[in-house]
């Protein structure tokens, strides 16, 4: 208390300070407990965890889904790609070696291009190349594609030229070291957000997109090689198909953080992707081999299945963040589990 | 650029030669945050403000760049504010600078359908014609029955209270001299019921301690004020109390921010405060808490009364001498014992009092608010009993009273329950006495009331019981509206007051010079100057044209002949007798009670001036007013012509706003305003200028005040803008030499001075500017004496007097603000003491005594007549000498304490636009069956002209909505954030819905009762736009005053959105018919 | 090179956030204490914030949720109230709102906090809330920024350099507070860069020298926990005993918070996460598992064209 004596103010206190809450209730008025309005049948509400009028913690991801889910695609298909040509090339299946990258020049072309698309400054995007931040996927991304993307360049075009040869197997070298790269940063790149469903998947959604994109590069080999070039991209097809769907499996375990990808759009894109992998697998298996119908038909059904799984990925995400349950809950328990 | 230097510039390489590899700080910050400054710093010059919207008045530092202001923020110096600003004055950047303000003159020509933008001189010049064509048609020089009248109705003012010190001057200046009576501001609406309250309690009419004053509380109580929402910056101080251990109790309808920082909130039914106020002094009497030895010295408590006097104890509710015919008491039965009655008001003779009706008109016109400034009292020596015992002691009077206001009653009238009551009684007791102070805060809570007024005066009652006024941490804080709302009462745009309270002259009772002074002052106390202080006020405004042998111009002033108030305005406008109409700074279409009538006037005008920053809803019903939609009016019918002439905002004018302290701060102008923007004084004078060149050389009597008028201003900058601190310096005052006065005690009555408000002597003192004085608060103690500056004579605590002893001793080590000075003596202190500095308290005047010698050494209240702060109001008021609790107009409940149901003087007012619910128990009067109140909320600013424009603000509070209980929301299915109908005997408007625990059902008279509450800042125009509540309120006043009872009406509430067009009208009219509601309805006595 | 822990510098305490990140010399480490206790809901905050900063108007709806209509932060709302009216009681405080039987049932409004006790007549409390950019010790925007646009001060608060900004959106989930947004029609990311301009001249930020109440308070971090600590003691001995301090502790999961809150409730309740972790502490996991993942890429299709050919 402040006395105002005739020397002046003695025992002030700044305003901050304010006994908030210390006087008031004496035991003649304790609030009656008991009976909330409703009377005697008061529901109690169902135990939805506490949040702030239902609103999300989490800034749901602002970037568009054709944009970035098209950007993992294309960069996953140019990355397997160039492992494929790779191996075609030294394995002599000069076609396949050639389509695959051509395809992985295209691919990894239209990939940069969603990346600069999506930006909200496309005129800036050289600002990638600011600075080198290890912590961010996204700049050891722009690094690997100011790597790769001329790498699987020079490797196309000295292949489509049949210029410099040597160079050019150099360059199909490099990208081929750079590829798998290409494919699973993007894995990082989700996981590395506060999105639960994808932070929580960070262990399996490199090995989800790296199958993802064995497929994806299989299918396009499937599409463009003759029958004769294409065991291989058919046993790929295969491998890639049981990694995506062992590695997705895990991924989608991780109990209440994992809901999304199960529910609602997500769940539907993600069982109409593993529906049409499972299938490309299948038909690569068997009918690839043998007609080029079945190879266009298996190459056709993995293509799908990989950009569906990019979509469906990128939509959990998207409904992970909106519900604060999936934010809020694991907190919670974590924090009663630690005491 | 080398490769060097692109080398460096590469954030990369920073990374791989410097300290930050990770690129996360230092190389990665860019050349433009290496650059970056604060544009604060880079400002040319920061220009010393005060903020524009409320009447906390917090400092601001404008910063102008390239002559342009590029930031404003709070001034840290100020010791009021600290350099802290709310919401609203946060955004008063947008408000000056931003798209909503118009910059261009705008005509709307009779029955038009659009604006046309006008040359500014041009409209200056056909408004000086309208005024003086109008003038000239409309001008009485007399009544129908032969009194002096000397004015015209047809023109009326409203607005000012956001207007400076200096504007309000000239408007009442030239106004006046023009004849024109009907010059009215927010004062009227706002806080009239205080100027009449506190004056007659206590001598002066404004609120007797200031913000800063309540960290020294023990106790706070906030009743009738929202004070965290409407006063943000100031609540500081209650938050600074709280540090120190004080408790905070908040009283109100409704849970409010205020409630939610408050250490217990009592919810209240709106319109029955004296009950709770009304017990709680009964609390005091009965369990002896009264501080005694204060009471006996201080108050009235032991003067007798009259024998002649009856109390509503006595007659069921009212108080003798009531005529229920014409409204109107006699107060003859309510003098002290001992004094003769009729002397109090001087000449009254038969022949007036059957003229005017007994007094009737007198009494109307508002005369409670200059008595409010301490007013005729009693002239004679009263008897008194000092032992208290005599049963027609004040004191004993008072506890017959208030015998019934118990806390059973509170529980059964206010839905309080008693356990609270009790609670609240201990804390505000314990927090009383000798050693501990207790402040009560209010604001419009209290004032919009049919018993407004007695509101406040029961809490004065309560506070000098409890031996509160006067001393450190205590008082009652009036916590006023407008920034300068009360520099418009001080300086009054108001019909019924000249500057410094001194009231207007009425016709017949106040013809001469002599007879007006000898009605209205006093024989003893500072009234009793009366003479020096307006003779002195004619001398500023007619200089040497007044004079000893013209009774210094005294008959240019213009005569009252009863209310000449704003809602009396509106009525004579929708008759057709007023033609033209100023608003200057009021929103009368949103902020005014029943708008309808308010806008059905203006469409009745030849001619509307509207003086704003934006086209606000006054200044554009005729286009797109509610009565356009449902038909009720057509544009091209409508033949008011209209001009708006665009506002110049207060980072471009100087001039110095009055603030809820008391305390006068002066602004300086910080750019010249652009376009057609001017500030309201370059209006008024340079409208002053063009009329009195046309009327230049008339010999018509009419003209003289005009043309006599002094009216000389210096002018500056490229737009002739007056110099504001000229006209400050002429109300300051000069003497013969013109040397600048220094205080009002130097004041004469023999017209060798000069002073265009009295208790704003001293303002100017030395030729200083001191409301500009700005020394750091924190270079100075709490009481700041040397920030600005303070009426009257710079005292910031009212009555201080009364913090000492009878002795002249503190009555307490820890409560010590002025004391006697036995060696030097002299009164002495933390404050500047409100007494007579040398008097000491062993004073005693003679029998013979007059003026301030008849003030002994222990009358703190030197304003008075007999130096005590009034338990009892003998004279002053119209409706009683004590508070009563009367059930407000429109009630869905009977008053459970008299047969009297309401204030029986209220004014009611009789139009068909103006019809009321049944009340009580009275058949229909469920067809309206909640108690509905409005205020405010901190984001927006009264009728939304300064905040509803504004982005940052308009987000912030984006909708009209309605607070209901989820009980209540059950009951009629109203949907969250969904809409919902609300209807009165008026109007219906829609808002929406937002349900919540912060208002709860009480339980009133055993049954369940649902208040709803609405914020009324709300209209069509602007960015966030909804229905005006004001649709639905009614013309119902106090009858001291003539405020509107806004704050608790009988309404219905139902789901869904409002009909459109006719059938809008036809909605209200249904209820009307199921209600019975008829013109008689709510009118009787 | 200063001999750095390179695993501090993602997670966990740090002592020296602006020497780490390269100002060897840094004043101190500056922050917001917000005592929400003292907040009186006038959104001042929000006002000032907009003006100096010149954010914009962000959407002029009405949302039913007590006195909140600026629902969340974003890229034009950098300082957001939050309103919370519970039926709980506020310490020893006494409000005597009544409450009457209803038999329709509640109307659909759900009020935070509601369901913690949901038996109690008549108590009530508004809490009232102002949210801010936290300016985390381990910032999640900023480590996954990469233009190098997002970064931290010398006062070791973390800013957007505006004009390096391309507008990728990463920061934006990363942010585990839900405070950095996009705006749209700009197409860079925007929040409270603690007044980065006005901290540089020795000036307080604008919100908090607005506030009325000091419920903001600005000033060096250490000193602000001091007091924040003696702070929430002072109001358990006033018998608040649900005060608490969040985002005050450089052990938690973002290695604590520049702009530091004490609340009366569980951060839930206000919408703040209970137990936020940055991201990027996983991250050297994450590139372990990515690094794997593109090995067993390159190893499974070499595997495929490794066998006899067909
Ligand atoms: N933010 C903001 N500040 C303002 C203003 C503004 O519009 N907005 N306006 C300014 C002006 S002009 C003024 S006059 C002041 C007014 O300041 P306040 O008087 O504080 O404003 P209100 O909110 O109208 O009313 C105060 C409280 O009275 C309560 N009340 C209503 N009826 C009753 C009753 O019968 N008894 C009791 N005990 N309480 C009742 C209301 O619920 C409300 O909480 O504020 C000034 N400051
Ligand atoms: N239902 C209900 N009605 C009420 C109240 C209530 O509580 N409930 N409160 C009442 C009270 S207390 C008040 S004070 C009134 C207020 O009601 P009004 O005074 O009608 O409302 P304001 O919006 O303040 O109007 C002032 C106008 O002045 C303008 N202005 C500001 N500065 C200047 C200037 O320098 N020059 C000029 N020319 N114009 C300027 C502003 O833009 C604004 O449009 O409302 C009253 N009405
Ligand atoms: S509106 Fe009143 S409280 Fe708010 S900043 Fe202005 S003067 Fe201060
Ligand atoms: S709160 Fe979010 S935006 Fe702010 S510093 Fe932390 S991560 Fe970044
Ligand atoms: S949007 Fe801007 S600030 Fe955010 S991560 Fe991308 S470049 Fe950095
Ligand atoms: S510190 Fe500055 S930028 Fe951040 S919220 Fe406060 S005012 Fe806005
Ligand atoms: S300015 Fe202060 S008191 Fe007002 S809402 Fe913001 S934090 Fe609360
Ligand atoms: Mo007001």
């Amino acid at each position: 208390m402040t006395d105002v004596t005739k020397d002046g103010l003695v025992g002030e206190r700044p305003g901050r300070e304010a006994m908030i809450g210390a006087h008031g209730t004496t035991e003649r008025l304790r609030p009656r407990r008991g009976k909330r309005r409703g009377g005697e049948q008061l529901m109690v509400p169902p135990a939805e965890p506490v949040s702030y009028y239902g609103k999300p913690v989490l800034n749901r991801p602002v970037w568009s889904a054709g944009d970035i889910a098209g950007y993992l695609f294309t960069g996953g298909l140019a990355g397997a790609s160039s492992v494929v040509a790779a191996g075609a090339e030294l394995t002599g299946r000069d076609t396949l070696a050639r389509s695959a990258k051509v395809t992985a020049l295209g691919a990894i072309s239209v990939s940069a291009g969603l990346l600069v698309h999506d930006l909200g400054r496309p005129d800036r995007f050289y600002n990638m190349l600011r600075v080198f931040k290890p912590t961010s996927p996204m700049s050891v991304g722009s690094w690997l594609l100011a790597g790769y993307g001329p790498a699987a360049g020079v490797a196309a075009l000295t292949d489509v030229t049949g210029l410099f040869p040597r160079i050019g197997r150099s360059a199909t070298l490099a990208a081929a070291g750079l590829g798998p790269a290409v494919a699973s940063y993007t894995g990082v790149l989700f996981a590395d957000t506060a999105v639960p469903a994808w932070h929580e998947a960070y262990r399996e959604l490199p090995f989800v997109f790296v199958g993802s994109a064995t497929i994806a590069a299989s299918g396009l080999g499937l599409l463009a090689a003759p029958l004769a070039e294409n065991a291989p991209v058919r046993r790929s097809a295969v491998l890639g198909a049981l990694v995506e769907l062992a590695a997705s499996h895990r991924m989608e375990g991780h109990g209440l953080v994992s809901e999304p990808y199960a529910e609602a759009k997500a769940g539907r894109l993600l069982r109409a992707s593993k529906a049409l992998t499972v299938a490309g697998a299948f038909t690569a298996a068997t009918l690839a081999g043998r007609s080029r119908l079945g190879a266009a038909a298996a190459g056709g059904a993995l293509l799908a299945a990989s950009a569906i799984t990019r979509f469906g990925i990128f939509q959990a995400g998207l409904q992970s963040a909106d519900d604060p349950k999936y934010t809020l809950r694991p907190q919670r328990d974590r924090l009663q589990s630690r005491g | 650029m080398g490769v060097k230097t692109f080398l460096e510039g590469w954030p990369v390489y920073r990374q791989l030669t410097g300290t930050d590899p990770l690129g996360r700080g230092a190389a990665a910050k860019s050349k433009v945050s290496d650059n970056l400054t604060s544009r604060n710093t880079e400002a040319d010059r920061v220009v010393k403000s005060v903020c524009p919207y409320c009447a906390v008045g917090c400092g601001q530092n404008v910063y102008v760049k390239d002559d342009k202001v590029i930031q404003i923020e709070g001034d840290p110096d100020s010791p009021i504010s600290r350099g802290r600003l709310c919401p609203k004055g946060s955004a008063s950047l947008q408000l000056t600078t931003g798209e909503a303000r118009g910059h261009q003159a705008l005509y709307r020509r009779p029955y038009g359908t659009e604006w046309e933008p006008i040359d500014l001189g041009t409209a200056m010049d056909m408004v000086a014609e309208r005024v003086l064509k109008t003038r000239a048609e409309t001008f009485a020089w007399d009544t129908e029955d032969g009194q002096r009248v000397r004015r015209t109705l047809g023109i009326a003012h409203l607005g000012g209270a956001t207007l400076d010190n200096e504007e309000n001057y000239l408007i009442k200046k030239l106004l006046t001299a023009l004849g024109v009576v009907q010059v009215e501001n927010q004062a009227r609406i706002c806080h009239s019921s205080t100027v009449a309250a506190l004056g007659t309690s206590f001598g002066r009419g404004g609120g007797t301690t200031y913000m800063q004053d309540l960290q020294n509380s023990d106790c706070i109580v906030i009743e009738g004020s929202n004070f965290a929402e409407a006063h943000p910056v100031g609540f500081q101080w209650v938050m600074e109390a709280k540090a120190r251990g004080a408790k905070v109790i908040h009283v109100d309808p409704r849970f409010s921010r205020t409630s939610a920082l408050a250490d217990i909130f009592v919810p209240i039914r709106a319109g029955t405060d004296i009950v709770w106020l009304g017990a709680l002094i009964h609390y005091v009497l009965e369990n002896e808490k009264y501080f005694h030895d204060y009471v006996v010295n201080y108050t009235n408590a032991a003067t007798l009364v009259s024998e002649d006097f009856r109390d509503t104890e006595d007659l069921d509710g009212v108080f003798s001498g009531l005529d229920r015919d014409k409204h109107v008491y006699d107060t003859d039965s309510w003098q002290y014992s001992g004094v003769e009655a009729t002397a109090a008001s001087g000449s009254r003779d038969s022949q007036y009092d059957a003229r005017t009706g007994k007094g009737k008109s007198v009494a109307d016109a508002g005369r409670a608010e200059s008595h409010g400034h301490g007013g005729p009292g009693p002239s004679q020596t009263p008897h008194t009993d000092e032992t208290l015992q005599h049963p027609r002691t004040v004191f004993q009077v008072l506890k017959r009273h208030y015998s019934r206001y118990t806390a059973e009653m509170v529980e059964q009238v206010c839905g309080v329950p008693r356990e609270q009551f009790e609670r609240v009684a201990e804390l505000i007791t314990d927090n009383s006495n000798r050693d501990r102070t207790t402040a009560f805060a209010y604001a419009v809570g209290w004032t919009q009331h049919t018993v407004g007024v007695q509101y406040i005066r029961t809490a004065s009652i309560l506070q000098l019981l409890l031996g509160n006024i006067g001393r450190p941490g205590g008082g009652i804080l009036a916590l006023r509206g407008h920034a300068s709302i009360q520099g418009s009462s001080d300086i009054p745009t108001l019909f019924d007051l000249l500057p410094g309270y001194i009231p207007m002259p009425h016709a017949h009772l106040d013809e001469t010079l002599r007879s007006f002074i000898e009605a209205d002052s006093a024989d003893k106390g500072y009234w009793a100057n009366l003479d020096k202080y307006l003779i002195s006020l004619l001398k500023a405004w007619w200089g040497a044209n007044a004079t000893a042998e013209n009774d210094y111009a005294f008959d240019y002033l213009p005569r009252l002949t009863g209310s000449h108030s704003t809602y009396e305005t509106v009525q004579l406008q929708i008759e057709g007798e007023c033609k033209g109409y100023f608003l200057m700074g009021e929103n009368p279409a949103v902020g005014s009670a029943n708008t309808k009538m308010q806008r059905l006037g203006m469409a009745n005008l030849e001619w509307l001036v509207v003086r704003d920053f934006s086209l606000i809803e006054s200044a554009t019903w005729w286009k797109d007013g509610p009565e356009i939609e449902s038909g009720e009016l057509r544009t091209d019918e409508i033949g008011t012509e209209v001009f708006f002439f665009p506002a110049a905002s207060h980072t471009e004018k100087s001039g110095s706003f009055t603030n809820t302290n008391r305390l006068l701060q002066w602004r300086h102008a910080a750019v010249e305003p652009t376009g057609d923007a001017r500030s309201d004084l370059w209006f008024m004078y340079h409208l002053g200028k063009r009329i009195r060149d046309r009327l230049a050389g008339s010999t018509d009597e009419r003209d003289r005040p005009v043309l006599d008028l002094t009216w000389d201003y210096p002018t500056a900058g490229s737009q002739d803008e007056p110099v504001g601190e000229a006209v400050l310096a002429e109300i300051n005052g000069w003497d013969a030499e013109g040397n600048h006065l220094s205080s009002y005690e130097e004041l004469k009555a023999d017209g060798t001075t000069s002073c265009g408000c009295w208790i704003y002597c001293g303002v100017y003192k030395d030729g200083v500017n001191q409301a500009a004085r700005r020394k750091p608060g924190k270079e100075q103690s709490w009481v700041s004496p040397e920030w600005a500056w303070a009426w009257p004579a710079n005292r910031r605590t009212l009555y201080s007097r009364a913090s000492a002893d009878p002795d002249g001793n503190p009555w307490s080590p820890r409560k010590a603000l002025v004391w006697w000075d036995a060696d030097a003596q002299k009164w002495t202190g933390h404050d500047t003491p409100d007494f007579p500095p040398t008097k000491a308290p062993s004073y005693r005047p003679g029998p013979d005594a007059k003026g301030v010698d008849a003030i002994s050494g222990i009358d703190p209240f030197i304003l008075q007549s007999d130096g005590k702060g009034w338990l009892y109001t003998p004279v002053g008021l119209v409706d009683g000498p004590m508070p009563t609790h009367y059930e407000p107009q429109e009630s869905p409940f009977e008053n459970l304490l008299y047969k009297q149901q309401s204030n029986p003087v209220r004014k009611a007012v009789e139009s068909r636009h103006n019809r009321y619910a049944p009340p009580g128990n009275e058949p229909g009067s469920q067809v309206y069956p909640y108690v509905v109140t409005t205020y405010r909320v901190t984001e927006h600013f009264t009728a939304g002209g300064m905040t509803r424009w504004l982005p940052y603000l308009a987000e912030l509070q984006p909708a009209m909505f309605v607070e209901v209980s989820p009980e209540l929301a059950a009951e009629r299915k109203l949907q969250n954030a969904g809409w919902a109908t609300i209807v009165t005997a008026r109007g219906v408007i829609e808002a929406r819905v937002l349900v919540t625990d912060r208002m709860s059902p009480l339980t009133v008279g055993g049954r369940t009762m649902h208040q709803i509450g609405m914020p009324y800042h709300w209209g069509p125009n602007g960015l966030t736009t909804g229905d005006a509540f004001n649709e639905l309120s009614s013309i119902s006043l106090d009858p001291n005053v003539s405020i509107q009872e806004v704050k608790a009406l009988a309404a219905d509430i139902r789901p869904g959105r409002r009909p459109r067009g006719a059938a809008r009208l036809r909605y209200v009219e249904g209820f009307q018919r199921r209600a019975g509601v008829t013109a008689s309805t709510g009118q009787e006595a | 090179m200063t001999d750095i822990d390179l695993k501090a510098m993602l997670y966990g305490a740090e002592h020296d956030v602006a020497r780490d990140a390269g100002y060897p010399d840094a004043p101190p480490r500056m922050g917001f204490f917000t005592d929400t206790s003292i907040c009186i809901g006038c959104k001042a905050c929000e006002v000032a914030c907009k003006e100096w900063n010149h954010v914009p108007e962000d959407g002029i709806n009405f949302t039913g949720m007590s006195y909140d209509n600026s629902v969340s932060l974003g890229a034009d709302t950098w300082r957001h109230v939050k309103f919370i009216e519970q039926p709980k009681s506020l310490g020893n405080n006494f409000a005597g709102l009544q409450r009457a039987p209803v038999d329709l049932g509640m109307p659909t409004l759900t009020r935070p906090g509601d369901e913690l006790e949901a038996d109690q007549a008549s108590e009530f409390r508004w809490l009232m809330a102002s949210d801010v950019c936290k300016h985390c010790t381990h910032a999640a925007c900023l480590d996954v920024c990469p233009t190098g646009a997002l970064f931290r001060t010398e006062f070791g608060t973390v800013v957007v350099q505006q004009d390096v900004c391309n507008g990728c959106g990463y920061c934006v989930p990363a942010c585990p507070y839900g405070v950095i947004d996009k705006r749209e029609d700009d197409g860079r990311v925007w929040k409270c860069t603690l007044c980065y301009d006005r901290l540089g001249e020795g000036q307080e930020p604008a919100c908090a020298k607005a506030c009325p109440t000091e419920s903001i308070q600005f000033g060096p971090l250490d000193e602000l926990r001091e007091r924040a600590a003696k702070r929430v003691e002072q109001l358990h001995e006033s018998g608040v005993t649900d005060a608490r301090l969040y985002g005050e502790s450089p052990d938690d999961g973002v290695g604590g918070d520049g702009a530091f809150f004490l609340l009366l409730d569980e951060p839930e309740v206000y919408g703040l996460p209970p137990d936020p972790v940055v991201t990027t502490r996983d991250l050297p996991s994450m590139w372990k598992h990515a690094a794997a993942a593109a090995a067993t890429l390159l190893a499974g299709i070499a595997l495929c064209f490794g066998g006899r050919r067909s």
